[in-house]
């Protein structure tokens, strides 16, 4: 239903907020010892979110839904530090910052969808 | 130290927090205590640090921070000859708190830093929720 109505926006919108939580996680643990920053790998997300709404309405048997880690990726550190801990915190400033933006841009796009529907509803 | 409140990007900015808030809290009890004398090496004062760990919350896949426990530092007291100084020793030592102060004022700064970054982040994920929750 959604996917019909939204389009990629939708799932897009999903991801990005999960995105945003496993950020403000890294940004969390700046401090803690051994702690190795993680970061969602954006594209292979959504598609298999796609993916697994496209076999939800073909009616296909249902397929076991991936795992939600599984497009959690460990950061490379630019230089590892000491105690082990592997968050950069500029480099989670500006991912926050983009993710932040496209979580933005997103979410007009669903509006608009919105709009647009609302408006044929109501005839003007 | 297990929270029954569910993990949302709420309670783990909350904890983020005041686990700065303790981390700062140590270091500034370190640099009040700098200079401190005792008369062995026992009694002297031995700087703090707050150690953190990370908890993973499985159902949210949020992963906020404890504030685990304080741990003392194994910095030696320095000894110094001073057998005027009313706390000294038989043989006329003191025994001086091994605090470093440029640490602890780096830490300090990191900390706040830290703390910063943290409110700001979660300023903007709160926006972005009201934007969501307006939108007609």
């Amino acid at each position: 239903m959604s996917e019909a109505l939204f389009g990629i926006h939708g799932a897009a919108l999903e991801v990005r907020s999960k995105r945003m939580g496993v950020l403000a996680s890294n940004i969390a643990n700046a401090a803690t010892p051994g702690y190795k920053a993680r970061d969602i790998d954006f594209t292979a997300a959504l598609d298999a979110k796609l993916a697994q709404g496209q076999s939800k309405t073909n009616g296909a048997s249902p397929t076991m839904p991936t795992p939600n880690d599984a497009h959690l990726l460990y950061r490379t550190p630019t230089l590892a530090s000491l105690d082990g801990n592997t968050v950069e915190l500029n480099r989670e400033q500006l991912a926050f910052a983009e993710n932040a933006l496209a979580y933005s841009a997103t979410l007009s796009f669903v509006q608009g969808k919105v709009n647009t529907l609302t408006r044929a509803l109501k005839g003007e | 130290m297990s929270d029954p409140r569910p993990t949302t990007l709420f309670t783990l900015t909350e904890r983020a927090m005041s686990a700065q808030l303790l981390r700062m809290n140590a270091a500034t009890s370190n640099l009040a205590n700098a200079g401190s004398v005792a008369s062995s090496a026992d009694q002297a004062y031995r700087p703090i640090r707050a150690v953190f760990t990370a908890e993973l919350d499985r159902a949210s896949g949020l992963t906020s921070v404890s504030s685990g426990e304080l741990v003392r530092s194994e910095i030696e007291p320095t000894k110094h000859y001073d057998p005027g100084h009313p706390l000294a020793d038989v043989d006329g030592y003191v025994f001086e708190s091994g605090v470093d102060e440029s640490a602890e004022m780096v830490e300090i700064m990191e900390s706040a830093r830290q703390y910063q970054n943290m409110v700001q982040a979660m300023q903007t994920a709160k926006q972005l929720m009201l934007d969501t929750l307006r939108s007609k």
